[in-house]
């Protein structure tokens, strides 16, 4: 492949291998990745939420706050928010074409994926201490 | 002369009449749950805060969640986690490159919205019956 005359590429674009959108494979990996954490991650939050049904706040806060649950929850929060940031912008990318509003919208799914992550973990974070 | 009639060429059918396939309706669905799941997590983010806050913050939360527009959004979005979750397995067993004859595809478009239905009712009326619900 490298030898051939035909081949268009510079020796930094083969070396680098990343293709016309630059950016690889990267997005399907991590989609992928992200994907395949997601399915565990999803089956134990279910149960986590089941056995929250109808508790008090006090329950709530002693079962979410137990170490495992915990760590559980929060693997399941960041694995879910960067994996729907990833679907979220190919949503985009499909839907959307403006010059302006494209960017603006990938730039606030960021910020939303981001915000709701850290709220979400910091709420974790705050009861797990409050145990 | 050529003959500049237009001939009677076969129409491709518009989405609203030919029958929806259900492939692409389990494909469509898969796309309208993520977004769905998207902004449910702003739910999971006030529930788990609410619990942060004490007594008074996960009351407001459960007065919410506890209204039939909160119980509907609350079943709507372990319906929406479930069927994602099996039409991204669907997907998974894709990139393996198996599951794409005919009889296939059907059999797992089938089995995502069946298998969707039925763990979400089970997981309610676990949930509902069994472990807690009106306490």
């Amino acid at each position: 492949m490298s030898g051939n005359g035909k081949d268009m590429r510079t020796p930094l674009g083969r070396v680098a291998g990343l293709g016309s959108a630059h950016s690889g494979t990267g997005h399907f990996w991590w989609q992928r990745l992200t994907a395949v954490a997601n399915v565990p991650l999803t089956i134990a939050f279910v149960v986590i939420l089941v056995s929250l049904f109808g508790r008090n706040q006090a329950a709530a806060q002693q079962i979410l706050g137990t170490p495992v649950v915990a760590i559980i929850m929060l693997l399941f929060i960041a694995s879910i928010t960067y994996h729907m940031r990833l679907g979220m912008q190919v949503v985009i990318e499909d839907y959307v074409h403006g010059e302006i509003i494209r960017p603006l919208l990938i730039m606030a799914n960021t910020f939303f994926t981001i915000a709701v992550g850290l709220a979400a973990g910091y709420g974790i974070l705050k009861l797990s201490f409050g145990v | 002369m050529a003959d500049t009639r237009a001939r009677e060429r076969p129409l491709s059918p518009h989405i609203q009449i030919y029958r929806w396939p259900l492939p692409m309706m389990m494909s469509i669905t898969h796309r309208v749950t993520g977004i769905g799941l998207y902004f449910g997590t702003i739910l999971i983010a006030w529930w788990l805060i609410a619990v942060a806050s004490g007594p008074g913050g996960y009351s407001r939360f459960t007065a919410f969640i506890n209204t039939w527009v909160g119980r509907l959004i609350l079943f709507g979005y372990t319906w929406a986690l479930i069927h994602h979750m099996l039409g991204g397995i669907r997907h998974l067993i894709w990139d393996t490159g198996h599951g794409f004859e005919q009889s296939e595809r059907e059999w797992l478009a089938l089995a995502t919205i069946v298998g969707s239905v039925t763990l979400t009712l089970l997981l309610w009326i676990i949930g509902y019956f069994f472990i807690g619900g009106a306490r």
